[in-house]
């Protein structure tokens, strides 16, 4: 039964996939990446129990965070053109594909 | 009682599968950005929460059922707010509130 929530998993984040690699948009793309870290973190913590191995839960958590700071600073420097200066927002170049 | 903690976990983790096929089907049939971040909320809210209480009834009463929590609790808050993040620069860089909606599902 686990193999069936596994496979499920596998077959979401392969749709997931296919839109960030067609989505029209970069937040398209940013949208679907972040569904597939959160879908990586439940196949880690699926996979932990079809294999035996609670220890993976561990791997889940750590790809979690690293997750989520990946995706606000993707979104940050698409929204201001840049990471580190806070002032001056907006006027950032066209990047929308 | 063993047996009813297992159909129940069971019935979670199915249940929890089914609701991550249906936001990734979404994700890729939905047209427009906005209508997109809803399937995407889909897996971050019923579908993780659902496999996690599976998951969490499967390990009983240990650390496992903690560290899934964890992992729940980082999904409750990380999630909307990443969502949040992305509709709000999306919003901000011009992206059209009601793009695309011609005919039919997204073809890709």
């Amino acid at each position: 039964m686990f193999a069936a929530a596994a496979l499920a998993l596998l077959a979401a984040l392969g749709l997931a996939l296919a839109r960030a690699i067609g989505g029209p948009t970069v937040f398209d793309r940013a949208l679907a990446a972040n569904s597939i870290g959160t879908l990586a973190m439940l196949m880690l913590a699926v996979l932990g129990f079809l294999t035996g191995r609670p220890e993976f839960l561990d791997l889940a958590i750590l790809y979690g965070l690293l997750n989520v700071i990946g995706t606000i600073a993707m979104l940050k420097f698409f929204r201001y053109g840049d990471l580190g200066d806070p002032g001056d927002a907006g006027e950032a170049q066209e990047t929308r594909r | 009682m063993s047996m009813l903690v297992d159909v129940l976990s069971w019935a979670l983790i199915l249940s929890g599968s089914a609701f991550c096929l249906i936001g990734g089907l979404g994700l890729v049939r939905l047209r427009g950005f906005f209508p997109r971040t809803h399937a995407a909320s889909v897996i971050d809210s019923a579908g993780a929460w659902l496999l996690l209480a599976g998951l969490m009834l499967q390990g009983g009463w240990t650390l496992v059922a903690v560290k899934l929590a964890m992992i729940g609790l980082l999904l409750f808050f990380a999630g909307p707010t990443a969502t949040h993040a992305l509709a709000n620069a999306a919003l901000a860089r011009g992206l059209s509130l009601n793009e695309g909606p011609e005919e039919g599902p997204s073809k890709l």
